[in-house]
């Protein structure tokens, strides 16, 4: 059904959706200049009108819920209503400057999440304060650098980033106070040794990796690079955007890494993008424990206690202990699983990301052939005489209630689509989708046109992207001039 | 296939440099503009800055993804295109006649680095 309305268009003067009691006070004073000048713009609907609204509006919305969401390095994975419904326990409902002896068992569940990640990661002990993954970032790149000043080694101004890193990474470390430095790609997407080895000197900070890759490729010389990186005095640093694969199988600490990040809303199944919040635990080796940002939650002779301050930490990046609902949500997650079944998660991811790869890739151009982990990366269509580009298929897909895979990104792939389609699809659903890709691919072959002008099916068509971004109506008020 | 506009001097990152009056005139190519797909926002430096060749002068966001521009030559910014504040696609209308900063060089040997049309063709195919 189409609705495209705004509330205010449906309000009608005086309609009210609420009844209050009569207002007691008479007696009361407030500033002149405390009070509005003119009435507040409100919309006026009765109760069923804003339901009625608001659900329309949610029609228009696509989620893993309503549909395939293939969404390369998102991790979109299904997030089970185990954990809302105990997040949303009545018992949660805390106040952060409780007595410490009545939260004693929320404490509880952020150590043992803490505890339960340290153990997944190899990595010595987390906090779980930073709000989300770049922010895990920043506060991973500002344990690097306490740990250079405090060994008075100020000359370390650069950290390296490989050329298909996230963008967040070059960008954390500028924020952080370094510069960024990059690190050319083999063709397969990992990193080149050789140019590392010319790149590192005793002004490198750190270098900053996933693994598997941007690509979904195993770095496989990753034992290489971290004592190349160590012996030249410098720290790894592990985004785990893409830990998912991995998890249970293999362990950024056993890697060589030092300090790292875990998006608790990729990896551990706690609600994404629009749906948030986010969180992004940032996890160190044992000689980098005491830079931990503050509060910082410890058991002692079986309670639980948060240490407010300490003289070593970068300080408190976080109000309180983070998003707290989210750790309850992950640590949900992470019970339910459990420990003998950890293995699978990332088996399956990669499983299912395989089979898609292998059974799309006479119609989409594999540039990176062999087995790749939960993520791969078409450059477009193998048939590009009808220049039908990676933007058309990815509009089609639309069409066909798929959510697109991400688009243009890694930017080492020009025509880059990014498919990753995480373990909690089933085979049925995945086979769906490679039927959904393959008929778009002989629509581009047989009415390239029909694809070109893709959307059909959605609730506005093509958008002029360009115009949106130069000219962007953000107002209301504006669109109705 | 794209432009390639002889006289000019490249880069391998895809800009041009044009020396007129004794300036450096520096944008991107055909090539670069295609590439990006549409230009939606152009960040232009501060007139009056030095720069070396090879750093950033500036970045251009297009529908795609956000690039640096990289100065192919050392010397001062004299002038930049403002224009491209408001009218980024000029850069895709025609990447040749609109550049993005006119430089006071700080040597002309530098030019003898950079690529010639021929070579730089070489590079885009």
């Amino acid at each position: 059904m189409y609705y495209d309305k705004l509330i205010f268009e449906i309000s009608n003067s005086g309609r009210k959706g609420y009844s209050l009691p009569d207002f007691g006070i008479s007696n009361y004073e407030i500033p002149k200049d405390l009070l509005r000048k003119e009435e507040a713009i409100l919309p006026e609907v009765s109760e069923l009108e804003a339901v009625r609204h608001y659900t329309n509006v949610s029609f228009k919305n696509f989620g893993i819920e309503k549909g395939f969401y293939p969404l390369g390095s998102c991790t979109m994975k299904y997030n089970p209503k185990i954990n809302e419904d105990i997040s949303s326990m009545p018992g949660f409902n805390l106040h952060p400057y409780q007595p410490i002896s009545t939260i004693q068992g929320s404490l509880e569940i952020y150590y043992e999440t803490q505890r339960i990640l340290s153990e997944l990661s190899g990595l010595h002990t987390f906090s779980l304060n930073p709000y989300a993954g770049a922010h895990g970032e920043l506060v991973g790149l500002m344990i690097m650098q306490k740990y250079h000043q405090d060994r008075e080694d100020f000359k370390r101004t650069k950290v390296i980033v490989p050329d298909s890193a996230h963008g967040t990474n070059p960008a954390s470390a500028v924020v952080a106070g370094f510069e960024s430095i990059e690190v050319k790609s083999n063709p397969d997407g990992t990193v080149n040794v050789e140019s590392l080895k010319e790149l590192l000197s005793d002004e490198v900070a750190g270098i900053m990796l996933t693994n598997p890759n941007t690509a979904g490729i195993f770095e496989k010389e990753i034992c290489e690079i971290a004592e190349l990186v160590h012996d030249a005095g410098g720290l790894l640093y592990y985004d785990g955007a893409n830990l998912n694969p991995i998890l249970g199988v293999v362990r950024p600490g056993d890697m060589g890494f030092d300090i790292m990040h875990i998006n608790l809303h990729k990896t551990f199944s706690t609600p994404h993008g629009g749906g948030g919040p986010g969180s992004g635990p940032v996890g160190v080796v044992e000689h980098l424990v005491k830079y931990l940002p503050t509060p910082v939650v410890k058991k002692v002779n079986n309670e639980y206690i948060i240490e407010d301050e300490n003289d070593t930490a970068i300080g408190q990046i976080s109000h309180f202990y983070g998003n707290y609902g989210v750790v309850i949500k992950a640590y949900t997650y992470l019970l339910s699983i459990g420990k003998e079944n950890f293995a699978n998660v990332g088996k399956h991811s990669v499983l299912n990301a395989n089979y898609i790869k292998e059974s799309l890739k006479d119609l989409y151009l594999l540039p990176i052939k062999g087995v790749c982990k939960h993520e791969f990366v078409f450059d477009g269509l193998i048939d590009k005489s009808n220049h039908v580009t990676t933007l058309d298929v990815a509009k089609r897909l639309l069409d066909y209630d798929v959510h697109p895979p991400t688009i243009y990104f890694p930017l080492t792939v020009k025509e880059a689509l990014m498919i990753e389609p995480t373990e909690t699809e089933s085979k049925v659903a995945i086979d769906s989708f490679i039927e959904v890709m393959r008929k778009v691919a002989i629509e581009a072959k047989e009415d390239p046109d029909l694809v070109k002008g893709a959307p059909y099916n959605t609730v506005v068509k093509r958008l002029d992207e360009a115009q949106a971004a130069r000219k962007p109506i953000v107002k209301y008020r504006d669109l109705l001039t | 296939m794209s432009k390639i506009v002889e006289g000019l001097y490249y880069t391998n990152t895809h800009e041009w440099v044009k020396v007129q009056d004794g300036f450096a005139y520096i944008g991107i190519t055909d090539y670069a503009q295609e590439s990006l797909g549409e230009i939606v926002f152009v960040e232009l430096p501060e007139e009056e800055s030095s720069l070396e060749a090879g750093e950033e002068l500036g970045a251009i966001e297009s529908v795609k993804a956000a690039s640096d521009i990289l100065s192919p030559v050392t010397g001062i910014i004299v002038e930049v295109n403002d224009e491209l504040e408001d009218s980024p696609e000029l850069l895709n209308e025609d990447p040749y006649e609109n550049w993005i900063v006119k430089i006071d060089l700080e040597s002309k040997s530098e030019l003898h680095k950079l690529l010639n049309s021929t070579e730089y063709k070489e590079i885009c195919e």
